[in-house]
């Protein structure tokens, strides 16, 4: 019983791990490309799930709202980059750190001006909301492992598109030199406002996804974007692979810490002070992976620079 | 337009004269919605100690301030139920002396300061940034997961924690007790940036290299104003605690650590009483668009957003004109 609890809680830390690669993944194209901080990164996660449960609604398709998740907050990504993100790809990180944050602002409060203050739910089709059995008596949500599967296809395709297509090579050589690559002809401002765009839709993406578990409300993107950064940061900022990772690590740290915290404490003192001490502890878990991965690796597992 | 020297002597001569306006208005509520002026302010001038003239963009001042908070609150707790502070085998009485209080905070932030900053300090840029606000969020969520001091619900306190021979629950009293720390603050600060301590601080943001090889350690220097900069923003949660007489995770979160941040920058960086005006304005900027729209964030986000594109130097030198504003812009 305990081993298939283990390996449930395992999936969980790779569910919760793939969503926050799909975050992260954005986020970290972003930083490293234009060498923006971008904090709005959770708006998108944010405005996905309220696209996803707007159309769901309307068309009363799953699938549907779904796909205009991405479609919704990749278009949110582009009117954002050209009204606003634009500007601060000159700037110090500070001033990036301070309009994102005002971006929030924007959009946390705008949400709420349309949608209210109160959540919204966005149903998981009957047919996904079953549990499977796997092998050695494993049983585990549907949904779930759809997650799971979504996320590494999407790591798969973020691969074959930095590694080997003319768009990835752009955007590494965008990386690297990007006065070089604007004199070779590549328009880098499209270029800029492809990739943000793309990171943006892949927040919103997840945020649907998410929110057809937890619910669909104004501020649920903030918690998952410090995350996110944590990821990157564990990673090392500006890697697709540091990302995912970072990702995995961060949501099998998580979700193991807090299975399995208490139970190591209740070795030392007796349950009442374990199961304390433990989600105490658990609770700051990835932070402190973060501090360990800077303290020994100050630019991430897979950064090459620090920035 | 005037000098940056008068326009802070107005400041602070303003201040001063709050509680006398408040009386005139009838309206005690201005002095208190002063006193949390001052002590944002508190905090911000902490911050841009090593923001503003050391360039280390910490964005995890929530840390300090909610620690100071906690330690504040904490004692108190203490105090009130007559139970003491057990740390392994040693044991504390609570206390409500404020003296007392600010002594424990001063020390508290200053370690967790030496702590963090021992650490931070090992990276740069980005990873600075981050790893600051790692440091808070742990704070954070474990002030969440704690119960003994109401976890995620926050701890009151009865009364606002004493000082002898004065009426601490008087809101003109309490405004005087901060303004006076503001002043003292403003003192040492300014103190501190033409000490040789502020002078290297300054040198080691434009050039560290150049720092090192006339014989100082640029880490000490970058340290030792990390270790005052949280025990000021500690000090001002202190005080933040007692004006509410409420304390509750929120202080340690990272909006917190970004309304800190944004006063610095709303007020201007590079100038000591930068964070006064910052404070004044964003406090009073909420208060307003508060009263007249309950979407008031929306609005305070644009208006913090045409800021940061269009007039980086801040609202100071909105009002005056010296030699600074170039090398602000660049």
């Amino acid at each position: 019983m305990e081993f298939q609890l283990l390996i449930e809680q395992l999936l969980n830390g790779l569910q919760f791990g793939t969503m926050l690669f799909l975050m992260s993944a954005g986020l970290t194209l972003v930083f490293g490309v234009m060498g923006l901080i971008n904090l709005a990164h959770g708006s998108f996660y944010m405005i996905g799930a309220f696209g996803a449960a707007l159309l769901a609604e309307i068309t009363g398709s799953f699938f549907i709202g779904l796909m205009s998740s991405f479609i919704v907050a990749m278009f949110a990504g582009v009117i954002t980059e050209i009204l606003v993100i634009r500007k601060l790809y000159k700037k110090d990180h500070l001033d990036q750190v301070l309009a994102t944050f005002a971006l929030i602002l924007i959009f946390s409060e705008g949400i709420r001006w349309i949608f209210g203050a109160y959540p919204l739910y966005l149903n998981i089709p009957s047919e996904l909301n079953a549990s499977v059995s796997l092998p050695l008596e494993i049983i585990y949500s549907k949904y779930r492992l759809l997650i799971i599967a979504t996320g590494i296809l999407i790591a798969f395709f973020l691969y074959i598109l930095t590694s080997k297509t003319l768009l990835g090579i752009r955007i590494k050589a965008g990386q690297n030199d990007r006065e070089m690559i604007s004199v070779l002809g590549v328009n880098i401002k499209t270029l800029y406002t492809i990739v943000f765009a793309l990171g943006a839709a892949l927040a919103g993406l997840s945020g649907a996804l998410i929110g057809a578990i937890q619910s669909v409300e104004v501020g649920m993107g903030e918690p998952v974007l410090i995350l996110a950064f944590v990821v990157i940061i564990i990673g090392g900022i500006g890697s697709i692979k540091g990302a995912f990772v970072g990702a995995l690590l961060v949501g099998v740290t998580d979700t193991l810490g807090r299975f399995l915290l208490p139970e190591l404490f209740k070795l030392f003192f007796d349950n009442a002070d374990a199961n304390l001490i433990g989600s105490s502890i658990a609770s700051m878990s990835i932070y402190i992976l973060m501090a360990i991965v800077l303290i020994f690796k100050p630019s991430g597992l897979f950064g090459e620079r620090s920035a | 337009m005037m000098s940056e020297k008068k326009l802070n002597f107005l400041i602070l001569i303003f201040l001063f004269l709050v509680p006398l306006f408040s009386m005139l208005l009838n309206d005690i509520y201005i002095t208190t919605l002063f006193s949390k002026i001052v002590i944002l302010a508190i905090a911000g001038i902490g911050l841009n100690l090593i923001l503003g003239y050391g360039g280390m963009v910490s964005f995890g001042h929530a840390a300090f301030f909610g620690l100071g908070g906690y330690v504040t609150g904490i004692l108190a707790f203490h105090f009130n139920n007559y139970e003491p502070i057990q740390i392994l085998v040693f044991e504390f009485e609570g206390t409500n002396q404020l003296l007392f209080i600010w002594i424990f905070t001063l020390i508290f932030s200053s370690i967790l300061a030496l702590f963090i900053g021992y650490f931070s300090l090992r990276t740069t840029g980005v990873y600075f940034i981050m790893i600051t606000l790692a440091f808070a969020q742990m704070l954070y969520y474990f002030s969440i997961s704690w119960p003994t001091y109401g976890g995620e619900d926050g701890l009151s306190l009865s009364l606002r924690n004493q000082i002898p021979f004065l009426n601490t629950m008087d809101p003109i009293t309490f405004f005087y007790i901060c303004y006076v720390w503001l002043i003292i603050i403003i003192i040492l600060v300014k103190f501190i940036l033409n000490s040789p301590l502020g002078i290297s601080l300054k040198a080691c943001k434009e050039n560290e290299d150049r720092v090192r090889s006339v014989g100082i350690n640029p880490k000490k220097v970058k340290l030792i104003s990390f270790i005052i900069s949280g025990a000021i923003t500690g000090l001002a949660g202190s005080l933040y605690a007692d004006l509410n007489r409420f304390i509750s995770p929120t202080i340690l979160s990272w909006q917190m650590s970004g309304e800190i941040m944004i006063l610095v920058i709303l007020g201007g960086m590079f100038r000591l009483y930068g964070p006064i005006l910052g404070a004044f304005f964003y406090i009073i900027l909420e208060q307003f668009l508060g009263g007249i729209t309950e979407n008031w964030q929306f609005w305070l986000g644009f208006i913090i957003l045409l800021e940061v594109l269009y007039a980086k130097a801040g609202l100071m030198s909105f009002l005056i004109k010296d030699k600074y504003d170039e090398k602000t812009s660049s």
